[in-house]
């Protein structure tokens, strides 16, 4: 498949909706369904596939056990391309090579650019075809009945949570709300492979992750009504969660700043010398910001134990990616940092839940940091603000919404195991439904914080200038008593 | 440092270069390279670094080589190191001290004459000090280290080579007071960092010519002390604020409206305020020494004044 003709389809964005057209045939089972022999990693192509490239011809049973040997060997690999490239003076000229700082490179009389582009794209690591079934040569790390109960249950409550949400903000009972919608597979699946000591950062599309550690739903619809049980102290918007019991950073509206931040609390986590790691998610938008790439920069340079996630959902509010950026993607912007990288299909929880289990694992052993970028595609629109219909075709977001959905890929795939059946499907979504209503209800009705919560925290004492204002402001409330809301005591 | 192992150092050429004016010198040797970190070119992100560590449970010190560099970090310092310990209902908190030298220096071009102060002072959820003598640097940047808060604490170019006598035993100033520096009865000088010695030298004319000045080094520009400024202001009935900062929006704008506002009743005179002019700061020696306010300019306002 020509890499021109791709992008040709890319930009155009009228054809991206043709299902007759091959581009998203890329994405299904029928194409090359696995990497090539030639690991994307590898900087010459070698004859035995070496890092992270799928293994033909192991059995399942093996798989996990290779995982964890072939990376245990990535340093001895690593040296050893060192040597491949490092022009020593056993080579028959030692004129071939010259030193700068930076190292020695070898130098060449033919004035070659390297084009923008390579010929193939980055291919991308999946597990489970469209319907669910394990492909037939394969390579992921296995996972038990009860993960993948609950990781199924998990992503059938994000689903449930999210478009019942949705609905109370569109009924005025909520201001703002922001869904998950065809992402489930990133939050859970990534989640599921994290421990609970692993720190994360988020940007505001995964709730799905505090919702595996143990948030509980009243404690979310707490946070979306703003009432005193918030956490938050109704201080922020609805979705901007955030809880330190569960290592889970309160999320902050602006773009991007999240990055940074990761690096930061990743290299806390390595003064303390902890088996965790930094997690940080952003989108395909959040990589033009300055953030994402002195972040990645930065994580490198520090040998930082942070595993960066980008959720390639395709679009930016309506700004698709073919606009974002010009290259293939941002897994190929991790090599430019010097980082370990992997595009996974979102959509596959199990390939994401590999993915994110053996990147924590190098990024905790080795203390370095490891970029995965999930392909996937945002079903809702980027908020209730927000009527993306107005900028893509309907038939895109149904097909995305029916044919690619994660959870029904995964469900497929659960049933299959024998792990879960119908009557097991209709109780789940009953009883998270009754939950979510009660818990609702409970919130709906529940006080908004006391006024000092508007005052207090801002500083870890208040200060005198603060305590002021909020007897000057007592003093106009006591005077006005009827512009005052009933519900938020004094 | 070596009191807690959580404090570290961050930011460019900190490490073995011992930082632009070696502020961190021989730190690096002393605590590893880990606690004395040398960071890349970009000061949002080694800034957002700093927040995320101390949003951890570390205590860090964010050098900006020269606080005009800070700009660039404004969306971290204010969007998340001023807001989260609000946002996320107290469940973080973020300890950490951003530092740097600032003020205008000697032909050092406008860009790295820039007073940030004006511009961080809205912030909410953060502190600001200005240090101006080797005693009270080392004092408020003890005190910036052990509070919970952001603190961002002001030094001056100029102000690096002062030698003093200070205790050998640990002492930690309040973040929140202001120094008395001279008392005295006809006027209530406001003043801090570099524009202390302008003032002082000018305050040895005024004495000569028979004037009793008092003069009080602010310290803390967020919040203002309010209590020691207006027991002078009760005194003297009269305030000059002498300040780096431009006319327009600097800290002693904001002095002038907190005390026109609360003392109101004791002043005499209209509040005199002395700042540069708004303009980018000059190259040229000449014009760069008449942006910046000058012992002549601070005697001739105390006349005036106490007319």
């Amino acid at each position: 498949m020509a890499s021109s003709s791709w992008l040709l389809m890319r930009r155009s964005r009228a054809l991206i909706h043709h299902k007759n057209f091959s581009f998203y045939s890329l994405f299904s089972s029928s194409s090359s369904s696995s990497c090539s022999s030639s690991s994307p990693f590898m900087k010459k192509p070698q004859a035995e596939s070496a890092g992270y490239s799928n293994d033909y011809s192991s059995s399942s049973a093996h798989h996990h056990f290779r995982f964890l040997r072939r990376f245990e060997s990535t340093k001895a690999e690593a040296a050893q391309l060192e040597l491949q490239h490092d022009v020593t003076d056993d080579d028959d000229d030692n004129h071939r090579a010259i030193d700068f700082p930076g190292g020695k490179v070898a130098f060449t009389s033919e004035m070659r650019f390297i084009s923008e582009a390579s010929q193939k794209r980055v291919p991308c690591y999946r597990v489970l075809d469209d319907n669910g079934m394990a492909m037939e040569y394969r390579n992921y790390v296995q996972i038990s009945k009860e993960m993948a109960v609950k990781m199924y249950s998990d992503m059938v409550t994000l689903q449930t949570m999210d478009s019942i949400f949705y609905e109370v903000q569109r009924q005025g009972r909520i201001s703002f709300y922001v869904t998950s919608m065809g992402e489930e597979a990133v939050n859970i699946g990534s989640a599921a492979a994290l421990s609970s000591d692993d720190i994360i950062l988020p940007q505001y599309r995964e709730p799905g992750v505090l919702l595996w550690r143990g948030f509980t739903l009243q404690q979310f619809v707490d946070q979306l009504f703003g009432n005193t049980s918030d956490l938050g102290k109704g201080r922020q918007m609805p979705i901007h969660y955030g809880s330190n019991k569960h290592n889970y950073f309160t999320v902050s509206s602006p773009i991007a700043t999240q990055l940074p931040q990761a690096v930061g609390a990743a290299y806390s986590l390595k003064m303390d010398g902890k088996s965790a790691c930094a997690v940080t998610y952003f989108g395909d938008g959040s990589t033009s910001e300055g953030d994402f790439h002195a972040g990645l920069n930065f994580a490198a340079v520090m040998d930082a134990p942070v595993i960066f996630i980008c959720r390639n959902n395709g679009w930016a509010i309506s700004t698709p990616v073919e606009e974002q950026f010009r290259s293939d993607g941002v897994v190929v912007k991790g090599q430019a940092y010097g980082i370990w990288s992997i595009r996974v299909d979102g959509n596959d929880a199990l390939a994401v839940y590999s993915a994110v289990h053996t990147a924590r694992e190098i990024a905790i052993k080795e203390k370095r940091p490891v970029l995965i970028e999930a392909l996937t595609y945002r079903v809702g629109h980027h908020s209730t603000s927000d009527d993306s219909t107005k900028y893509r075709p309907i038939d895109e977001i149904e097909y995305w919404k029916m044919e690619r959905n994660p959870v029904n890929r995964f469900k497929r795939w659960v049933e299959r195991n024998g792990w879960w059946n119908d009557s097991n499907e209709s109780e789940l979504r009953s009883r998270v439904r009754k939950q979510l209503m009660q818990a609702i209800q409970v919130a709906e009705k529940a006080q908004k914080p006391p006024l000092e919560d508007m005052f207090n925290d801002v500083y870890d004492r208040l200060p005198s200038n603060l305590e002021e204002q909020e007897k000057v402001l007592r003093e106009i409330v006591k005077k006005h008593p009827e512009d005052y809301p009933s519900d938020v005591p004094l | 440092m070596e009191r807690d192992p959580r404090v570290c150092v961050m930011g460019e050429d900190v490490g073995h270069y011992g930082g632009s004016y070696k502020v961190t010198k021989g730190l690096a040797e002393k605590y590893g390279d880990l606690r004395v970190l040398d960071t890349p070119i970009a000061e949002n992100s080694f800034t957002g670094m700093g927040i995320g560590a101390a949003m951890t449970g570390l205590r860090p010190i964010v050098e900006g080589m020269n606080m005009g560099f800070l700009l660039l970090a404004f969306n971290q310092i204010s969007n998340n190191c001023g807001m989260l310990h609000y946002t996320s209902g107290g469940q973080f908190t973020i300890p950490i001290v951003i530092r740097g030298p600032g003020g205008v220096g000697r032909q050092l071009g406008a860009e790295h004459s820039q007073r940030l102060e004006s511009y961080f002072q809205s912030i909410p959820g953060i502190q600001m000090v200005a240090c101006s003598t080797p005693y009270n640097a080392k004092g408020l940047m003890k005190a910036a280290i052990r509070s919970e808060n952001p603190v961002i604490l002001f030094e001056h170019v100029l102000l690096y080579n002062l030698k003093e006598r200070i205790p050998d035993e640990e002492y930690v100033l309040s973040l929140e007071e202001a120094e008395m520096v001279r008392p005295g009865e006809h006027v209530t000088i406001l003043t801090y960092s570099r524009m202390r010695y302008h003032v002082m030298q000018a305050a040895k004319t005024l004495v000569n010519k028979g004037y009793d000045p008092e003069v009080i080094d602010i310290r803390s520009l967020k919040p203002f002390d309010l209590y020691t400024i207006g027991c002078s202001v009760k005194k003297t009935h009269r305030v000059l604020i002498v300040e780096e900062c431009m006319r327009t929006g600097g800290i002693g704008a904001s002095l002038t409206a907190a005390i026109t506002e609360n003392f109101h009743d004791y002043l005499d005179a209209p509040i005199v305020c002395l700042s540069s002019q708004d303009v980018p700061t000059p190259y040229a020696g000449t014009l760069e020494e008449w942006t910046v306010v000058q012992p002549a300019q601070i005697v001739t306002a105390v006349e005036q004044l106490c007319q």
